[in-house]
């Protein structure tokens, strides 16, 4: 039992120490700032969210969704569902068919590779702190 | 042995002596460039703004990832940077390279730009903080910040760098979507140089030491 459960203990840290050196390299090259939302995609079945950052300020400065329409400085911190976004909150105040696409476009929002947590892409914390990182996140 | 060795050293110098110097350069090179392999700056992303299928986030097996726009093709006509997006966003904007909205249809007022400086003394060696009001008032409203984050109000406010990278104060923004936290943004801050003749304070225990 005794020898059973030392190399169970030894596979584990020989796992995390494998992982813990792929991580650098492993990281994904996508862009700085782009955050995945997946507090219930993955459990809904569909593919997280991605939001770019960089895409949405070269078209509006950050007050018009930080102060406007009340997104929280956090990511997966809002609690965004569809139904909201259907009501018009978040995303949907937007994303109606008039300032931009509307929300059958399904896969243009839920395009991220399942499973991936949420996440602020290339973030400091992200970085230094990557095993962390997701259950400071938790709610 | 000591035969051996002087043999050894003989030919050595020969081999010097008759070797040109740009030969031997490269012969050095290729000695040692299997031992210099290690990634001393962690592997930096070979491309910058991958499109979306190639970016690590997005599912190529999402027919929708395809439709969007590769960042690359967008950030062509900006100024670019050696950071984050690649992209110097103030810049860009005070160029007007992009117009980005202040309110959700468009129109409205204009953004409310506060020219005011604030400076933060630092008690160590590094620059003192010069934070510009001007700049985040181009993209954010006072509300954004105030009071919340910030406490409008001289010394009410206290932090360091270890609760900024953890995403504290500045780093609510700074380190996740405006500029990251690396060693070539650390003067965008740090931009104020010292008094004339201002050294950093002594810790206790360097001024109390018996043996200095």
């Amino acid at each position: 039992m005794k020898i059973k459960g030392l190399v169970k203990s030894m596979r584990y840290a020989l796992i995390g120490g494998v992982l813990a050196l792929l991580l650098p390299f492993s990281a994904s090259h996508a862009e700085y700032g782009d955050v995945v939302i997946n507090n219930y995609a993955d459990a809904a079945g569909m593919r997280p969210v991605v939001f770019p950052h960089w895409y949405h300020r070269i078209r509006f400065r950050c007050k018009v969704c930080h102060a406007d329409l009340g997104f929280a400085f956090k990511a997966g911190g809002n609690d965004i569902t569809m139904e909201k976004i259907i009501d018009g909150q978040f995303c949907g105040a937007c994303h109606n068919g008039e300032i931009a696409w509307s929300i059958e476009n399904c896969g243009m929002c839920h395009s991220g590779i399942p499973n991936t947590p949420t996440q602020i892409h290339g973030s400091t914390v992200q970085r230094l702190v990557a095993p962390s990182y997701k259950s400071m996140n938790a709610k | 042995m000591k035969k051996l060795m002087l043999v050894g050293v003989v030919l050595l110098v020969a081999a010097l002596v008759s070797t040109p110097a740009v030969v031997m350069a490269a012969d050095a090179e290729a000695a040692v460039s299997s031992a210099n392999t290690f990634n001393r700056l962690l592997q930096k992303p070979a491309e910058k703004n991958l499109p979306p299928a190639e970016d690590g986030i997005h599912d190529a097996e999402n027919d929708n990832t395809y439709v969007l726009q590769p960042p690359k093709i967008a950030f062509d006509s900006l100024v670019r940077s050696d950071f984050g997006n690649y992209v110097d966003w103030i810049k860009s904007l005070r160029e007007q390279k992009i117009s980005p909205r202040t309110e959700r249809m468009g129109g409205g007022e204009e953004a409310m730009i506060m020219d005011l400086d604030i400076i933060r003394e630092v008690r160590g060696s590094m620059p003192n903080v010069v934070f510009p009001h001007k700049g985040h008032t181009e993209w954010l409203q006072c509300s954004n910040c105030h009071p919340d984050i910030f406490i409008p109000q001289q010394g009410a406010n206290r932090m360091n760098m270890a609760g900024i990278l953890l995403g504290q104060k500045c780093g609510v923004c700074h380190g996740k979507v405006s500029f990251p936290i690396v060693t070539t943004t650390c003067r965008l801050c740090h931009s104020q140089a010292k008094p004339e003749g201002w050294a950093p304070g002594k810790s206790a225990a360097s001024v109390d030491n018996p043996w200095q």
